[in-house]
């Protein structure tokens, strides 16, 4: 694994091969390793290692980027001469700011913004430790529980290290560590199914074995499942349903996407698009989130609320995009304006978006069990798939239900259903939700992970019933 | 290379592997793009790393670094060989490959210009050219293009003697014009959307799609969208246009016929499959006239899924997938192939880069053009009462593959075999099987097209694969129309 010493290093022999006004040096060093499992047996395991070095130069107004893995002086070398051949050729971008320099003294002073608090530990060396007899013996465990309920299992069971970094000709240097660990596990019966997945930079906080038992009780109780028709149905939302869904909203809260007219919030920012017991905010010093407390530029990520009481307050900004919108027609209809240290790494045309989502929990958070218990009749889904954008501006998803989708009746789990086809507005489904939990740190496969809650909605519109 | 080759082999085998295979791959790319008359992005990205596949105590392992010394590629040898006794913890049978030939081959991508000998600056310019023409349009409020380059070379070695080291190119080029009003916004993509136009081809493909000669229509049908009907709702008889029916293609049959989904090794994310084993050359999966076929070998055409050997050394070839319709055939590789009983892999087994396991893929996954002539028009000509779809919007399926769901940027009625007014919004659905069932004809050959997906994601870390998919238009009776918007209202 590459350290901060030995990227500063490499920048500095990079620095030497440059000609261009200013240079950037991304550094991403990762040993990842994942071990796959299905029909109850090992079928597939890996482990990976690589250290990618990427070097943007600027000349004026002008920038590009190259990227490499080889880190020998040829090497370095000929992908400074590929960024900066790459950017001579560019049109002057007046938009392009200097580098950045580092934290200055100015920031917005809104209560919306507030300055990120120091990131808790993120390196655990217990993950970083974790081996392939580790991950086989974990998986011992999980096909335990399948033999154990007769049925099959897949999933996965992955530990990684990583790290990032950022230096510039400017002075910045920012460095950070970390380790992941997951464990993704479906349990396969006749005719049903069930799911759990959980990950955390610390792989003492994952319990294979409980997330096994949960998985094989949603196969076995969604066993023999019943076709019940499509239809705008109550619905109990499991926190992977939940996160799969909003995460296609939140590139649309970057500063770029109004500009751009690409943002289902153009007209919205400062009105109430979703129900008042909405809450969001971005803050990746969370003690559930993860991640480098800085953008692609080097900025300090900032913790914003985006939105309040179901107002959206305000976006999220990288440098040039804030610069942008300060000149810009809708200067005075988005909000506080300001590099809020969401930026992507730069050349690249979609500006900022928030990666770390934290939903606020509500003042009467209630148990999934508690959901159950106030619905007279309503659908209960552990987990959505295979959703897309149908409607860029009233939000429409479409996607399907999958591995545990229960009818709820009389306050009971009657049983597992066949799946569905859901056409559902996002905007509809946060102004119509009746419940929430606490929110938990949530993954999916649609999205990013978040802090989100589980929610009852009501009104979700069901269009299709599929065949299982 | 054969070092490296070597070096990894022997230890692999010295350390218990009953079978090794190496690749040491060198991965070259270019991105460019433009933005409302800026560049976007330009970059150039190169990643250069060796993999290491072997079975030991009769279970897989595998690891890849990007150290390439002698030390390092040992060392990676002995991870995989570690990892690889490590399954063998949790297995029931050993592993058995299919019996293939270990050969020598050299083959690269044909080609007539390098795109990475092109000027940037030409690039850029033709770019902001197209860039340009899409603004010129009043309302156009989003201008997008892109271009994009690969080169990927790789050497493959096995410890059953193979020594196979290919080369392969890719260009892919394409834009987009968005138009945003009131409540709404459309889109409009050339040649198709999601970045366009990919083959495996050299700079030749930009200088054929027309790219700029497309643009101010493109452009104006951005912005007329916004003014057309909504597409109704109800059952129609439906006309889509050949890139549509790829990734159609690519959902319902490409991935279904997957044997590694068919067997439950991609149940936890990916998914399973509807067609189960008991219906091989049993199921009538579409009409008479469809007929599908995986055809990886470069006479299909330049797909993404185009090559001379697979990433387990199997030649490339042509399996019959669907035959005048009845389901005939799964995309299998040297492990999957015995359990149906082939006693060759199908040749489908792909990785997205030097550090991913390779696993089963579409190659190029084609339907076969009518072969009564039939063009475009006289289909359009041949329609009585129904709708015209082009270009995806949006797409999604469940996991067995039965229930999709795809939207499409333009939609045109069709009444009396003319197209007579423009559709906002088209959406179609439907179960699989009853949909190629409902296909009732197909233009023939000068319509016929090899589409590319570039973005297919499948495998745990995800991996991202490009795909081929030669169709042309095509109608299907009956179709279940609108539903995408049914409620919304």
């Amino acid at each position: 694994m590459l350290n901060q010493d030995q990227a500063g290093e490499i920048f500095a022999r990079v620095r030497k091969f440059a000609s261009a006004d200013e240079v950037e040096v991304s550094f991403f060093s990762t040993a990842n390793a994942l071990t796959r499992f299905a029909n109850n047996i090992i079928h597939q395991n890996m482990a990976e290692e690589n250290v990618v070095v990427s070097v943007r130069t600027a000349f004026g107004k002008r920038t590009a980027r190259a990227t490499t893995n080889k880190l020998d002086d040829e090497s370095l070398r000929r992908v400074v001469e590929a960024s900066e051949k790459l950017a001579r050729v560019q049109h002057p971008d007046d938009d392009l700011l200097p580098m950045f320099a580092g934290e200055g003294k100015s920031r917005a002073a809104d209560k919306s913004v507030r300055p990120t608090k120091v990131l808790p530990t993120r390196y655990f060396p217990a993950t970083a430790a974790i081996a392939a007899e580790d991950r086989a013996a974990t998986v011992e465990k999980i096909v335990a529980v399948a033999k154990r309920n007769s049925l099959t299992t897949a999933g996965i069971v992955s530990s990684s290290e990583a790290v990032e970094g950022i230096f510039n000709s400017r002075g910045l240097a920012e460095w950070h560590a970390q380790t992941s660990s997951e464990i993704s596990i479906t349990m396969l019966a006749g005719d049903s199914s069930g799911w759990q997945k959980a990950n955390s930079p610390d792989v003492g906080q994952l319990n294979a074995v409980a997330l096994a038992e949960i998985a094989a009780e949603k196969a076995r109780r969604s066993a023999g499942p019943r076709e019940i028709p499509a239809g705008k149905y109550t619905v109990i939302l499991e926190p992977a349903a939940v996160l799969d869904m909003v995460g296609f909203m939140f590139y649309d809260f970057g500063g770029l996407a109004i500009l751009d007219q690409r943002s289902f919030l153009n007209n919205r920012v400062g009105t109430k698009v979703f129900g008042e017991n909405v809450d969001i905010w971005d803050d990746v010093a969370h003690p559930l989130q993860s991640g480098a407390g800085f953008d692609g530029e080097g900025v300090r990520r900032q913790k914003v609320q985006l939105v309040e009481k179901g107002v959206v307050k305000r976006l999220v900004y990288a440098r040039a995009t804030a610069e942008r919108m300060k000149r810009s027609e809708y200067e005075d209809k988005v909000g506080p304006i300001a590099a809020t240290g969401h930026g992507f790494s730069l050349p690249n045309e979609m500006g900022e978006a928030p990666m770390n989502i934290v939903f606020v929990a509500p003042a009467k958070p209630q148990t999934l069990d508690q959901m159950v218990a106030s619905t007279e009749r309503g659908v209960l889904v552990t987990r959505l798939w295979y959703i897309r954008e149908v409607d860029p501006y009233e939000k429409i998803l479409t996607g399907m239900t999958r591995d545990g989708t229960f009818l709820v009746e009389d306050g009971k789990i009657q049983g597992g259903v066949l799946n569905f086809r859901f056409n559902e507005s996002l905007i509809h489904l946060l102004s119509n939700v009746e419940a929430m939990g606490t929110p938990v740190r949530a993954s999916g496969e649609e999205s990013f992970d978040m802090v989100v809650p589980a929610m009852k909605v009501g009104e979700f519109n069901f269009t299709e019933v599929t065949k299982f | 290379m054969k070092d490296i080759a070597a070096w990894a082999l022997n230890v692999a085998i010295m350390r218990g592997a009953s079978y090794a295979d190496v690749r040491v791959a060198d991965d070259r790319s270019r991105a460019l793009s433009t933005k409302n008359g800026k560049v976007g992005g330009a970059s150039d990205s190169e990643s250069f790393g060796v993999s290491v596949r072997v079975i030991a105590d009769g279970a897989w392992g595998f690891a890849a670094s990007d150290d390439l010394s002698k030390a390092g590629v040992e060392a990676t040898a002995a991870w995989a060989v570690e990892i690889a006794k490590a399954s063998a913890r949790v297995k029931l049978l050993d592993v058995r490959l299919a019996a293939e030939k270990a050969v020598t081959a050299e083959w690269t991508t044909p080609f007539k210009v390098d795109p990475f000998t092109t000027s940037v600056e030409e690039n850029l310019e033709l770019l902001l050219k197209i860039d340009a023409e899409l603004r010129a349009v009043a309302g156009v409020t989003l201008a997008e293009t892109n271009m994009n380059f690969r080169r990927e070379e790789q050497w493959f070695a096995s410890s059953e003697g193979a020594d196979i080291h290919q080369t392969k190119y890719t260009t892919g080029v394409g834009y987009a014009a968005h138009a945003f009003a009131g409540n709404e916004i459309q889109k409009r993509s050339y040649p198709t959307s999601y970045g366009g136009q990919w083959q495996n081809k050299g700079y030749e493909l930009v200088g054929e799609l027309k790219l700029l000669e497309n643009a101010r229509r493109v452009g104006e049908e951005a912005v007329a969208l916004l003014g057309a009907e909504q597409c109704p709702e109800g059952k129609f008889d439906v006309v889509l246009d050949g890139s549509q029916l790829g990734l159609q293609i690519h959902e319902s049959v490409g991935h279904p016929i997957e044997l590694d989904r068919v067997l439950g090794m991609e149940a936890n994310f990916a998914g399973t499959s509807f067609l189960t084993l008991d219906k091989l050359r049993t199921l009538r999966y579409g009409s008479e006239l469809v007929n599908v076929v995986a055809d990886a070998r470069q006479e299909h055409g330049p797909g993404l899924g185009t090559f001379a050997f697979d990433e387990e050394g199997v030649p490339a070839q042509s399996t019959p997938i669907i035959t005048n319709g009845l389901f005939t055939g799964y995309l299998s590789s040297r492990e999957t192939a015995p359990t149906i009983g082939l006693a060759r892999s199908g040749g489908t087994l792909r990785a997205e880069g030097w550090n991913r396991l390779p696993i089963i893929r579409m190659t190029n996954v084609s339907i076969l053009p009518g072969e009564k002539p039939l063009s475009f028009e006289q289909l359009i000509g041949d329609t009585d009462d129904g709708i015209y779809m082009e270009t995806n919007r949006s797409w999604s399926i469940d996991d067995k593959r039965y229930n999709f769901q795809f939207g499409c940027e333009m939609g045109w009625e069709i009444k009396r075999g003319k197209r007579v007014r423009m559709l906002k919004n088209p959406s179609y659905s439907g179960i699989t099987t009853e949909f190629w069932n409902a296909m009732d004809a197909i233009c023939s050959r000068e319509e016929w097209v090899v589409w590319g997906i570039p973005h297919c994601g499948k495998g745990q870390p995800q991996q991202v694969m490009g795909t081929g998919h030669g169709a042309s238009p095509a109608r299907f009776r009956g179709v279940k129309v609108g539903s995408a918007y049914r409620g919304s209202e």
